[in-house]
């Protein structure tokens, strides 16, 4: 019985393996007879379960938004619907590369995301030998785009970003000792805080650096090292859930100085956490609710009509950044489709350069190495009576 | 013919056959196709599988440190292999970060860049392999002398530890602190991956079958009697340590390779897991049994069974069953019904050539007496 | 010493919710032989019944809901996975125990859909802060450690002079002989299950009061360092794991007010190699000798 079941396996195998070209060949062959009927797919990677779940659902809703305004797009001369194929890239690298691949499989003509970067960097791989366009969405790290022809970006660069807060932080809040604090293992954090340390340093302020492993669950200690070293900030660009735990750690130990955050801080839950307490929070982020009203009220409208995308957004209906980013996102990819008039994506590739368009987070275009032109980065600082995040400035880096 | 002679015949049979899907499979897809990406990583982790079935299966060790030797194999493929001209991007955040040499570059200048590139990364395959095998040996000095569960504790701290120190800015300039390691030189075909991991489980299959695994197996099944026929205990058992630590680190080499980027947040404790249980689901103590595992589990839980996540399976629609986490909690369902039930595995304790085995009569009959 | 006083304080807590993991261990060892893989994830799972009972439901309620929950679950453990296996040799049920842990995690992934939980303070009163000796803290920092110990003192006093406990005592000195004796084996294991998930669910409750979220893999790193705190204090020994758990939290927060924090991890992990090494029974536990 056992070697009936072994040999069984064996063909199984063999025959998944033969399985397999068959599969790539079936939707070419099926595109032609659904004729008049004809379909774009554009592939999301997102995470959706993990650290940044919370994050990318955000993320994929506003794709799926913008796809609800506009399911269709002229390519060529002819009207395509357009598919999203969304797969769950779990957060972590590691499953970076079988999600791309995955997508390849499902012959999309481009690819949107992700939230976070080590798993866009690991995609970004398999992307390239594909060369399969791909647009990332809230993914900050520099070595996105890089390394790597396919990837263009619609968000802001840790370069930037930390370079924003360290003079914000050194000269509209008057402070010459910043606290930071990473998470361990986290290249997002890290890198923030390198470029916020350089610049910080530049400035003439120092700065003390501490990490933590993942899982931590207390950071009162770490707090009370910021108060010790009588830190005037503390900045940690860490991921939204230990955001959290910072913000009530910081309230309970009565922290009086400020707290510094990235783009992740800007979150329905860490302002959830900050309400009712006396702390100050300031983050940088892409897009204020406010920015494009038609784009707000009509994106809560959708939200509120439909419980199970309430829920994914967190539970109310406050516009997260990364929102805004994925349905800039989506549009940028319509743009660039009606751009290569074809759905090959090697067209879409090379049309992908001269995207130009005027989206809700600002004006769309990308340079030589594929990054979004952005000059500037919103500041918002934590409204703890009302629970919402406030406009601050628009702060610039010359 | 006789038997040994048959046996022969159809396992070199069946390897060639494998071996050829697999070589037509890289010709006619591109390199991108998620079937050669499937077929890498389960290469990859049955290696890896193979090397743990060699300490938990034949030796009876239990040990928990495959992830930190698998690290190490990992960090020290493209710590090594990173060509020169990348480090200053990859090593953004550290001034003149990475080595002060480059294997790629070094073995390209002799034997030109495409044969020189192919022998830097065996090279940094191998020395990844030894630099496991000597941290095996540091820590097998302590540890080894423990018993069951201390030891399956104490490596999985060690592994533990050792992620810290890879993660650590301190050793930044060499390991990247927590940012990823990429750009190193990875094969895009799948073939590759198999010649390689088939050599090294050969490799595995002669130890075993030479006196030192008999001597592993005679450990496993009753040390005190092992050591009463002359076995030195502590010297077998830290061969044992060292040799599957030695395979677990080039599995981790290769694992770098698959992933093309690395960093060290993977190489937890749930990865030793995920391996230990493939080893069961396999039969503890058959080597086919873990490849052929390994190679189910990927292509399931990578590939085939997908559709259980995103809310069509087998043409049947519904997005309320199969969402999110469906496929993993179908996989660890059957996997304790295995550990519970099939506690033998796909395989048990047998391997390729036995399948041809015959059952005598009696034994099938008093089995059935039995039951 | 006014400088340090924060971190002790926080380390004390920390090591009380240890503690509470901990004793679940070490009893479990001290009668199966068994390292309980699975307990992290017991305690994740009273953390979720917590999240969902307590949005729903009145505390009076919800609270003892969490408990019976997790008594069930860990009873259910015992009967599934682990009696099955009692003349196994011990490493199947340690896969066992790892596949339990596996199995757990995923469901969970599966039903919380593999978003972190969000909780919101469910227990009120021991979320407020207080103020002690000029560091300011919260209300559960100073619950954790007495009921810790007033816990202990009650299981402590059941362990000695109750009819169960001295069947457990005499269980985990020698399983065949008090099997001959009449001693029901299998109830004794599963009281032990029960009171070791009892304790875990009380630890959950403490523990993610303060916490924003429970992850699934939320019990994982608690599970390991309450290990290592049961086998630090001599695994099989109550007063041990307890003694061990204080220790190691104390320990871990200091690392981190030294400026250490990178290894506060390592650190844990690096003392439990060299206990084994050097000290293999812990501080309390009793010296086994091998029988062939």
């Amino acid at each position: 019985m056992k070697r009936v079941f072994a040999i069984l396996l064996c063909v199984a195998m063999m025959l998944s393996m033969v399985a397999c070209g068959g599969n790539t060949a079936a939707p070419e062959a099926d595109a032609p007879a659904a004729e008049g009927d004809k379909i774009v797919k554009i592939g999301v990677f997102e995470p959706q379960t993990g650290d940044n779940g919370a994050g990318g659902k955000q993320e994929i809703l506003g794709m799926q938004y913008a796809h609800s305004l506009f399911p269709t797009v002229e390519i060529g001369g002819e009207t395509y619907n357009v598919q999203l194929e969304i797969v769950d890239n779990r957060t972590s690298a590691e499953n970076g590369p079988s999600a791309a691949a995955e997508l390849i499989n499902r012959d999309v003509s481009i690819v949107l995301g992700s939230y976070g970067s080590g798993v866009s960097i690991a995609g970004g791989e398999v992307f390239a030998e594909a060369g399969m366009p791909a647009l990332g969405t809230s993914c900050t790290n520099p070595q996105v785009t890089a390394d790597c022809e396919v990837y263009f970006r619609l968000a802001f660069l840790d370069p930037f970003q930390g370079t924003v807060l360290a003079n914000y932080a050194f000269n509209e809040l008057g402070i010459d000792t910043a606290y930071t604090l990473a998470m361990l293992g986290s290249d997002y954090d890290q890198g923030l805080v390198f470029y916020f340390k350089e610049a910080f340093e530049a400035l003439g302020g120092t700065v003390i650096s501490e990490d933590f492993p993942e899982g931590t669950a207390n950071f009162v200690s770490y707090v009370t090292n910021a108060k010790s070293n009588n830190a005037g900030v503390i900045f940690a660009p860490v991921s939204i859930n230990y955001a959290q735990l910072i913000v009530e750690a910081a309230a309970s130990q009565g922290y009086e100085g400020a707290l510094l955050g990235s783009d992740t801080w800007d979150n329905n839950k860490v302002i959830e956490a900050a309400t009712g307490t006396d702390i100050e929070a300031f983050v940088t982020t892409f897009y204020q609710e406010g920015g494009a009203p038609e784009f707000d009220t009509g994106i809560k409208e959708w939200l509120n009509a439909n419980p199970d995308m309430l829920t994914n957004n967190g539970g109310n209906d406050m516009i997260a950044a990364v929102t805004a980013i994925g349905y800039d996102a989506y549009l940028t990819a319509l743009e660039a489709l009606k751009l290569a008039g074809s759905t090959d994506r090697a067209a879409v590739l090379e049309a992908m350069p001269n995207v130009s368009f005027e989206g809700v987070t600002g004006l769309i275009e990308f340079d030589e190495i594929g990054d979004a032109k952005r000059d500037g980065a919103f500041i918002k600082t934590a409204n703890t009576v009302d629970g919402v995040w406030d406009f601050v400035k628009v702060q610039t880096v010359e | 013919m006789n038997m040994t002679k048959k046996k022969t015949i159809f396992t070199a049979a069946v390897l060639l056959v494998l071996f050829a899907a697999c070589v037509i499979v890289d010709l006619t897809l591109p390199s991108y196709h998620i079937a050669v990406t499937v077929i890498k990583k389960a290469t990859v982790y049955a290696l890896v599988a193979v090397s743990m079935n060699l300490l938990n299966g034949f030796t009876g060790l239990f040990s928990l440190g495959q992830a930190g030797f698998m690290l190490l194999g990992a960090y020290s493929y493209s710590v090594l292999t990173i060509p020169d001209g990348k480090k200053a991007t990859v090593y953004q955040y550290f001034e003149n970060g990475g080595l002060p040499f480059s294997f790629t570059d070094i073995f390209g200048g002799i034997f030109g860049e495409q044969v020189g590139t192919i022998v830097g990364m065996l090279i940094a395959l191998l020395i990844g392999g030894l630099l496991a095998a000597l941290f095996a040996f540091l820590i097998g000095l302590p540890v080894l002398r423990l018993k069951s569960d201390y030891l399956a504790i104490a490596t999985l701290g060690f592994a533990e530890i050792l992620k810290a120190f890879f993660q650590w800015n301190g050793l930044g300039p060499i390991t990247n602190g927590s940012n990823l390691l990429k750009s190193y030189p990875t094969f895009n075909k799948a073939t590759p991956y198999v010649i390689i991991a088939g050599l090294m489980i050969a490799l595995i299959v002669l130890l075993i079958n030479s006196t030192y695994g008999r001597a592993f197996k005679a450990i496993r099944d009753d040390e005190v009697a092992a050591e009463a026929m002359g076995i030195n205990l502590a010297r077998h058992k830290r061969m044992s340590f060292i040799i599957s630590s030695f395979f677990a680190g080039i599995g981790g080499g290769m694992m770098a390779m698959y992933m093309g980027t690395i960093a060290a947040a993977p190489f937890k404790s749930a990865l030793t897991y995920e391996i230990l249980l493939i080893v069961v689901i396999g039969g503890i103590g058959s080597i086919t049994g873990s490849v052929l595992a390994s190679f189910l589990y990927i292509f399931s839980s990578e590939w085939l069974l997908r559709g259980l996540d995103s809310g069509t399976f087998l043409g049947i629609n519904a997005p309320a069953v199969f969402k999110n986490g469906f496929r993993m909690a179908v996989f660890s369902v059957i996997i304790m019904v295995i550990v519970l039930f099939f506690r033998k595995g796909i395989m048990g304790d047998k391997e390729l050539p036995n399948l041809l085995d015959k059952r005598p009569k009696s034994r099938k009959k008093k089995e059935a007496a039995g039951k | 010493m006014q400088e340090l006083f924060p971190y002790l304080l926080n380390g004390i807590s920390v090591g009380g919710q240890y503690a509470l993991i901990a004793i679940g261990y070490t009893m479990v060892y001290g009668i199966l032989r068994l390292i309980n893989f699975a307990h992290g994830d017991v305690f994740m799972v009273a953390g979720l019944v917590m999240v969902y009972t307590t949005t729903a439901l009145p505390l009076y309620i919800s609270i003892p809901l969490v408990l019976a929950a997790t008594v069930v679950l860990g009873f259910t453990i015992e009967r599934v996975a682990y009696k099955p296996l009692r003349t196994a040799p011990r490493m199947s049920v340690m896969i066992s125990a790892i596949g339990v842990s596996y199995l757990i995690q995923n469901l969970a992934f599966y039903i919380t859909g593999g978003v972190p939980q969000p909780v919101t303070k469910p227990i009120p009163f021991i979320s407020n802060t207080v103020s002690i000796m000029g560091a300011s803290t919260k209300m559960v920092t100073l619950v954790t450690p007495v009921l810790t110990i007033a816990l202990v003192i009650v299981l402590v006093y059941l362990i000695n002079h109750t009819k169960t406990g001295m069947a457990m005592r005499a269980v985990s000195k020698d399983f065949e002989t008090a099997q001959l004796m009449g001693i029901k084996i299998n109830s004794v294991i599963s009281v032990t299950f029960i009171i070791g998930s009892f304790l875990a669910a009380v630890g959950a409750m403490l523990y993610f009061t303060n916490y924003p979220s429970v992850a699934i893999t939320s019990g994982g790193m608690p599970g390991l360092k309450a290990f290592v705190a049961a086998v630090f204090g001599g695994i099989g020994s109550i007063p041990g794991a307890v003694v061990g758990a204080f220790i190691i939290g104390l320990c871990e927060e200091v690392i981190k007010g030294l400026g250490y924090t990178t290894f506060s991890d390592a650190f844990t992990f690096a003392l439990l190699i060299v206990v084994l090494c050097v000290k293999p029974t812990g501080l309390f536990g009793e010296k086994v000798t091998d029988k062939v």
